[in-house]
């Protein structure tokens, strides 16, 4: 018999690991799952304070929250910290998504714990979070989602899987990649679910939610996505080395935002942000409506936006007196101005000095949007025209053997 | 900064036609075709250039790619493994290109050894959504990474010849 290699011993190890963490948690004290929420104020009573919230009239049926199934894609920096909120709250069943691991470096973030290292965090959030609320369901899926395989699981997942076997209430998307957020806007758009999407800069001085509901609000695809300005000189800014910084602070701010949103939109209080940004520099935050592109790329976007129309038109004849048109900033370009196909920087970041047409808003566009016109067809691409005829095996063996 | 010999690179790829991903299933060979294509052209301008650098093939799907590709520094040859799948929202997103041997060894990666794309990249592809395939992303993305941080990690001393299974490769 062979010898077991380094990297099988250790996946044995993080195996061991992940063993031990569950047995370490067994033998803690837990409480007892709760059937019923219940208002009485007494010290072992963890709702007593959440279920405040109705005797004040805050919120009409806090206990809801118990029906309620919400999807956390993403559980770093800021969807970990959402994902607990969640949980000390009571929402019936979190669905999480990630497929990193618990690194060391991630210390600077709250949540997880070093001796967590190694774990997959899907794995270790939910550890964590079953013994903070075990009357929480909690599932766990620790794979990428933007892949084709498991973007079908997934949405699979988002339509099947709530407490009551159907489309779930709520996603909620925490990643830090314009991947993984495209995939989750074509499986929201195509599935007809609302979302919230959040993100923190790569400078970690800037945040934003977006709440999107297929049809109603721009979709994450109808424009480039809208971020909040730092104010800091592009010039000044120094990438040297690294991907991205990040603060506690800026995520836990945008996590708090995004939560206390969807608690809003669950349990039916107050008023749901469309956009709301956050600037840390200047302590500004921005907000506002944005309407659907009905040149969107997504198709699933522009049939929700005609359901929608159909819908709003429906809703208007049937309370003619009561119309309140609300008065929303259109902040999308209504049409395309970037005609260039080549260029070397992306839109400016805006220089308060200056007069600008992002300073009233404090929000610009991550990059210009895309030129659906032709570019210039050159000889390269008619080469390319002769050899399409070839068949895809040929053209498989071409490349191999070149 | 696209620098004048990248945009010249760029020029020299084939355009794709066809706007698909590989959930679009009735128009999604035609492009993975247009893909071979314009990967075929780039290698060759490459070899004739006297300048090839990697190597990519594909499952037959054309979803899951993975080859090799390596960079000259000092007359020694550095080899990676490059893999990367083809995202569900392909092509408004790019594929995230890895090179999974130098995963922790550089803070210009993501996890995974996705490498980490410059700021101009974005914008580029998302200016030229569609017509841009995996071959502008590798002469986008992953050729002008290799430029600047494999020249690095060597000086640092975090890649050596040695341990390099492509050093003593043939060209
Ligand atoms: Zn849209």
């Amino acid at each position: 018999m062979s010898e077991p290699t380094i990297s099988e011993l250790k996946e044995q190890i993080r195996k061991y690991e992940l063993q031990l963490e569950q047995e370490k948690l067994k033998n803690m004290k837990q409480r007892e799952k709760i059937t019923k929420m219940s208002a009485e104020v007494v010290d072992s009573n963890p709702y007593s304070r959440l279920m405040a919230l109705k005797r004040m009239g805050i919120v009409e049926n806090y206990e809801n929250i118990r029906n309620f199934t919400v999807a956390v894609v993403g559980v770093g920096g800021v969807g970990s910290v959402t994902a607990e909120m969640l949980t000390r709250c009571g929402i019936g069943k979190l669905i999480l998504f990630d497929y990193d691991k618990v690194e060391l470096a991630n210390m600077n973030r709250l949540f997880y714990q070093p001796h967590q290292a190694g774990l997959s965090k899907v794995e270790a959030a939910k550890l964590t979070l079953q013994h903070i609320n075990p009357d929480v369901e909690i599932e766990a899926y620790n794979y990428n989602i933007t892949t084709v395989d498991n973007f079908d699981h997934f949405m699979n997942v988002l339509s099947t899987r709530s407490l009551s076997n159907g489309p779930i209430e709520l996603t909620l998307c925490c990643v830090d990649n314009f991947e993984a957020r495209m995939a989750v806007n074509r499986a929201c758009n195509e599935l007809n679910l609302n979302w919230f999407e959040s993100g923190v800069s790569e400078n970690a001085v800037s945040g934003h939610i977006q709440f999107i509901k297929p049809g109603e609000t721009s979709c994450f695809e109808c424009a480039p996505p809208l971020i909040v300005a730092s104010n800091i000189d592009e010039k000044t800014l120094k990438r040297d080395g690294v991907c991205a910084a990040s603060l506690p602070t800026t995520m836990g701010i945008v996590a708090g935002f995004l939560v206390q949103n969807a608690l809003k939109y669950l349990l039916n209080f107050g008023q749901v942000t469309k956009y709301l940004g956050y600037n840390a520099l200047l302590d500004y935050f921005p907000t506002m409506s944005l309407k659907p592109n009905e040149t969107c790329s997504d198709p699933f976007c522009v049939k929700r936006q005609q359901e929608f129309k159909l819908r709003e038109e429906q809703r208007l004849r049937e309370q003619v007196d009561v119309v309140e048109e609300e008065k929303v900033e259109e902040v999308l370009h209504p049409d395309n101005e970037f005609q260039i196909e080549l260029c070397d920087e992306g839109e400016d970041l805006p220089d308060l000095t200056k007069n600008d047409k992002n300073k009233n808003t404090g929000v610009k566009h991550a990059f210009p949007a895309s030129v659906e016109n032709q570019a210039n067809e050159h000889d390269a691409s008619n080469e390319a025209n002769e050899m399409s005829s070839i068949p895809l095996e040929d053209l498989m063996s071409k490349l191999k053997n070149l | 900064m696209v620098d004048e010999v990248t945009k010249k690179t760029l020029a020299s790829i084939p355009l794709l036609k066809t706007k698909a991903g590989p959930r679009e299933k009735a128009e999604w060979p035609d492009r993975l075709k247009e893909e071979y294509c314009a990967l075929i052209k780039y290698v060759e301008n490459n070899k004739q250039a006297d300048n090839d650098w990697f190597r990519l093939e594909s499952n037959s799907d054309g979803t899951k790619w993975w080859g090799k590709c390596w960079y000259i520094h000092e007359l020694i040859k550095y080899e990676f493994n490059v893999e990367f799948d083809i995202p569900v929202a392909y092509p408004t997103t790019p594929p995230e290109i890895a090179l999974p041997e130098l995963d922790g060894k550089t803070a210009k990666m993501y996890r995974g050894g996705r490498i980490c794309m410059t700021d101009h990249f974005k914008p580029l592809w998302a200016r030229n959504v569609g017509k841009f395939g995996i071959a502008h992303a590798m002469a986008l993305g992953l050729g002008p990474w290799l430029a600047v941080e494999i020249p690095d990690l060597i000086s640092k001393g975090i890649i050596t010849k040695n341990e390099n299974v492509g050093a003593s490769g043939s060209a």
